[in-house]
Formats: structure tokens, sequence, C-alpha cells
């Protein structure tokens, strides 16, 4: 598995499109320091991109990558090795070269303006640790509905929708719940709710160490003492977790079940 | 002069007090004195060398002044309990002019210095430490009620239920005070008129300030730093007409100024900076203007809950605004709208605040602005500032 992943790793980090990736990231990073020079703001602005871009970047180039290099794999599966460590490699490598890109790039411009002696050191780490999360998350979808899907126009088809369905529509139907629902108690649906998202668990993550007050203010009580307590940040690096354990389960069962 | 200490001739205060005549001055040398309640009845100085400690020995009130003309200075005061009966404190001015309690500490005291039907005296310097845990078990640092042209200067206040409360006090002035960690509010006005506070810091308390029932007040040059947590505000407005709120500087509260039915209010040169809302409206208020304050970095910069009537927002400087200034006069072209549909929803579904800063947020937030169906259209900034306002409150902390 790891001669694969090694092998995996360096072919995508000599991949143009990671260049790109990376130099995406430190542009945009350089820009907003330079227009700004409060970390916390450069943050905010940062965790806007960032968990609308590496959804959408993982997604998109997990499929690719997957439908690129299926011949590969194919390959690979006659020889002597378990699917397991084929799958396994192929896919770790992608999903740790679009993290280290992604790290490489924000992390730079920051350390030249010192981010590691600011005040934000936690924030900032909290948004690269989200960062790599949803990388791996979304790369890991790719690779459920790459498989799954023989068809590369379907394929893609269905992973822009999944990027849609998790980055928009998701939250426009917990919008809407709530305004439905507005006359019950909510917090307990609105906890739920949010552990069904990726992208939420992240960005409230980020949120609560970088709003706390205006969080708190005028939630009820269930939400403020869960959002608000260690419990609430332990309970969402949790379901993070949850959701990358559980995918690449399931990733590795369709991989050994395939009919090539 | 008369000078008490233990080794003294005369070793306890209650004697010092029965030997000088009035308008003398009694010294009270270094050390530590049970006493019990101490009642003042003529004109006189009392003086504190060496830190004195005055104990309240069965917990009751320390020191009751009945007269006109009394200095208290440099006396530590300490141990007045909560009574559930009495308002008891460490030093109480009763009905009496010309007062002056200088640089004295109170420590651990239900009420620290209580003002009754008191006029013309100052408050200057003192420390007042409490330790209070809840609301109804703590008394207040500074407490006015029915006092007429009182000064309250350069105190430093902690841990009591309110820092500074005026209920009917007209004609005052609070000023250079530090409240901090106060369980309800750091400063409170409740039916004063004529009042001017200013360059105050009020942090980390409950509220910053409440100002409620009030007429003419003129709040100048404050800070109003980490008041955040569940319904807490820099400043609470309530009932308030004809008021000047200039140059002060809100930062990190849950609410900035949280306005309920207030009427003629000006609001200028202030600075609003991280506050989750800047300026939230209620219900009913009228004529209130808002103008070259700066709104930097608000999660939510105002709210309105209906039309804003005859309020006019104009001149303000927002971090938010996009627009453009062709003509280069320093205001922007375009009208700035500072109620996002967002915040229209936050005020309905409070629960719906977990979604803030996500893309679909973001996306109903531009639709609103590029054409306003749900939010007030005439809530809006016409003649936004393109540069940021000086405001010298910004440098307080």
């Amino acid at each position: 598995m790891f001669k694969i992943f090694k092998y995996s790793f360096f072919d995508m980090i000599r991949n143009r499109w990671m260049f790109i990736y990376m130099g995406f990231f430190l542009l945009v990073t350089t820009v907003l320091l330079m227009l700004s020079n409060d970390v916390t703001k450069v943050i905010i602005s940062l965790t806007n991109i960032i968990q609308v871009l590496t959804p959408l970047i993982g997604i998109l180039f997990g499929t690719m990558y997957y439908y690129s290099s299926r011949e590969f794999i194919e390959l690979l599966l006659t020889q002597p090795l378990s699917r397991k460590s084929v799958f396994a490699g192929v896919y770790l490598g992608l999903a740790m070269s679009l993290s280290l890109s992604l790290v490489l790039g924000v992390t730079i411009p920051m350390l030249f303006f010192g981010v590691f002696t600011s005040s934000a050191l936690s924030t900032f780490l909290t948004l690269l640790a989200m960062s790599v999360v949803l990388s791996i998350v979304f790369s890991l979808l790719a690779f459920l509905i790459a498989i799954r899907y023989e068809d590369k126009t379907k394929g893609f088809g269905v992973a822009i929708f999944t990027w849609l369905f998790f980055g928009i529509i998701y939250d426009g139907i917990f919008l809407m719940l709530l305004l439905v629902f507005k006359e019950y108690p909510l917090e307990k649906l609105t906890i739920t709710l949010t552990f069904f998202n990726p992208i939420d668990l992240a960005r409230i993550l980020i949120i609560l160490k970088l709003e706390i007050s205006a969080m708190m203010g005028y939630t009820g009580a269930v939400l403020q003492k869960f959002l608000g307590s260690l419990n609430g940040t332990i309970l969402i690096t949790v379901m993070l977790t949850l959701w990358t354990v559980i995918p690449f389960a399931l990733m590795l069962r369709k991989a050994n079940k395939k009919d090539f | 002069m008369v000078e008490v200490c233990a080794s003294c001739e005369i070793n306890n205060i209650e004697t010092g007090l029965d030997t000088i005549d009035a308008c003398d001055t009694l010294l009270i040398n270094g050390g530590q004195y049970q006493v019990e309640n101490i009642v003042i009845k003529k004109s006189m100085t009392l003086i504190g060398k060496n830190n004195p400690t005055l104990v309240s020995k069965s917990g009751d009130e320390i020191l009751t002044l009945l007269a006109d003309h009394i200095t208290i200075k440099g006396i530590t005061f300490k141990d007045v309990t909560t009574s559930y009966i009495n308002e008891r404190s460490a030093i109480r001015v009763k009905r009496k002019k010309h007062f002056l309690i200088e640089d004295n500490t109170i420590i651990n005291c239900f009420f620290g210095i209580y003002l009754e039907h008191a006029k013309k005296g100052f408050v200057n310097g003192n420390t007042i430490l409490g330790n209070a845990t809840s609301e109804a078990e703590s008394g207040n640092a500074i407490h006015a009620w029915y006092c007429e042209k009182i000064e309250i200067n350069n105190n430093e206040i902690k841990g009591h239920r309110d820092g500074i409360y005026f209920e009917f006090v007209n004609e005052s002035i609070v000023q250079n005070n530090h409240s901090e960690l106060n369980t309800r509010y750091g400063l409170h006005f409740m039916f004063s008129n004529d009042d001017v506070y200013l360059d105050n810091k009020f942090i980390n308390n409950g509220v910053g300030v409440a100002v409620m029932f009030s007429r003419r007040i003129q709040m100048f040059r404050n800070l109003f730093h980490h008041n955040w947590g569940r319904s807490s505000y820099g400043l609470l407005l309530k009932e308030i007409y004809d008021a000047e709120l200039v140059n002060n500087h809100f930062e990190e509260n849950t609410i900035g100024i949280f306005v309920e039915g207030s009427n003629r209010v000006n609001y200028k040169r202030n600075t609003f900076k991280k506050n989750g809302w800047a300026i939230k409206f209620s219900g009913g208020c009228e004529t209130n203007e808002i103008t070259e304050n700066n709104f930097l970095y608000n999660t939510m910069d105002l709210v309105v809950s209906t039309q804003l009537n005859d309020n006019r927002i104009y001149h303000n400087y927002w971090s938010e605004y996009t627009g453009y200034d062709l003509d280069y006069d320093d205001l922007g072209d375009i009208p700035h709208f500072p109620v996002k549909l967002f915040s229209y929803i936050v005020n309905d579904v409070p629960e719906s605040i977990v979604l803030m800063r996500s893309l679909f947020v973001d996306i109903i937030n531009f639709s609103e602005k590029v054409s306003p169906v749900f939010t007030p259209k005439d809530v809006a900034d016409n003649t936004p500032s393109m540069v940021i306002f000086e405001n010298k409150a910004d440098d307080y902390k």
C-alpha cells in the first residue's frame, strides 16, 4: 500500500494542476494579507473561500484523477496485490497531495505575516485542519462516485451535484425547515442537521473560534450550551472524523465488490 | 487634629469622634479596627494614614454620614455582609450635602458607597472590589438614589451587581471610571436626567451600560468592551429622549447598542468594531440621527424590526460598503443598505445563526442586496463615507 501511495503521491505533486491550486491559494492569501493587515480578518475571508473551493476542487479533482488513472488501477489489480491496498494507496496519494498544496499555499504567506506569534494562531490552525478535512472528505466522495459510475459524464454530473448539494442546497433546505417550524423548539433539530453536512460542521468549528459572541447572543440555551462548551467542539470533531472514516470504509468495500 | 491608633491615647474611632469638634480632622493611623456601625453627626474630615482598615464586626453598615461637609479619605473598608432586608453599605451618605469620599478601598462589601438624597458631593478615586456571583445576592458598588449634582470620578469597580447605579439622580457627572466584571450593569441609569458620563471603561459586564427612562443624558468617549454572552449589550437604551452619544467605542459586544423606544438621540462619531450586532433597533424609535460612525467588521451592522420612520442615517463609514466614489468627494456615489436579509431571518428564527457565513446565506444576502424585497428599502445610508472617522476612544483599549 505504501509503495502505491508513494507512487501516486509523487505522480500527483508533479501534476501541473496541483501547482496551479497551490499558486491560487498563495496568491489569494498574499493579496488578502496585503489588503488588510488584520490576520483575523484574513482568516474570515479565507474561511469563505475555503469552504466553497476545497470541496469543489476535492470532488472534481478526485473524480478526474480516478477516471484518468483507471487503467493504471486495472493494471495494478492484475498483480498479486489486495484491492484494499491498491485503492487506499491511490486515494491517500491524492488526498495527501491535495492537502499539502492547500496547506502550503495558505501557510507560506501567513508565515511572513507572523501568524505563529499572533493571537489568531489557534483559529488559523483550526482553519488549516478544516480545509484538510474537507479535502479528504470530498475526494473520498469523489472516489465513491467514480467507482459507482463507469460513465464519466454521469460521474462528473453526480460529483458536481454532490458539491452543490452540500455547499448550497442543504443549507437552503436547512433554513427552510427552520423557518417552517419556527413555532417549535428547534435546538435539537439544528444540532442534528449540522451533523449531516461536513461543510457546515467545519464552518461552525471556525465560527466558534471567531464569533462566539454573535453566535451565542440570541440562540436558545440548549444551542448555547452545546456549541459554546468544549463538549460541542469535541462532538463536532468526532463527527468530522466519522465523516472521513465511514466514507473511507465504504469506498474500500465498494472497490472490493466492484466487477471490473 | 486628633489621632487614633492602637498605641495612642485614644485607641478607638468612636471615642475619637466624640472628642473632636465640628470641622476638625480625625486621623486614623494604620492597623485594623473592628467596628460596629459608626454614625458621624458633625462636619469633619476623616483621614486614614498608613492604610487603616475598618472591618465590620457583625457585617452591618460601617460608616453613616449624617452631616454636611464630611471628607472620608484613604481608608479601607471590609466585610459588610449581604442582607435581604437592609441595603447595608460601607459608606452611606444620608440626606446631606458637600461630601468628599476619596481614595478609599472597599473590599468584599454588600453595597460600596450608598448615596441617599445626597447633593453636591464627590466620589473620587476609590477602589471597590466585590465578589458577586449572582444578581440577587449582590449589591451595587456606587449606589445613588435621589441625588443631585454629584461627581463620580476615577473609581475602579469590580465584581458587584451594578458598578454605578443612578436612580432619580440629576445633573451629575460620571467620569474616568473603570467598571469591570459586574454581574448586571457596568453603569445603570434609571429616571435620571441631565447627566453626563465620559471617558469611562465598561469591560466584561453583563451589560456595559443601561440607560433607562432618562432624558438628556450625554455619553462621550466611553469604551464598551467585551460585554458578551446571552442577552449582553454594550449599551442598552430604553425610553431615552434627547441623548447625545459621541465618540464612544464599542468592541466585541454581542450587541453594541440595543435601542428600544428612544427618540431624538444623536449617534455621532462612534466606532463599532467586531460586534455581533452593532446597533439593534427595537420598536418605537423616532427622529434619531446616526451619522459619521465607523462600522467595522461587525457580523451584522444594523437591525431594524419596523420601519425606520424619520430616523436618519447618513455619512457613516461601513467596512462592508462595496460602492465607489467617482467624484472624489469622499462620499460613496451609491447608497449602502446596512440591513441584510440574513439578519432579518436571524431576528425571526434565532437558531438559524448556525448558518452564518455559509455560501447559501451569502447568496441570498447578495440577491436581496441587488433587489430588496424583504428588507426595508428606506433603511439606507445614501451618502456613505469612504474614509474612517477619527475617534479618540479608539485608543482607550
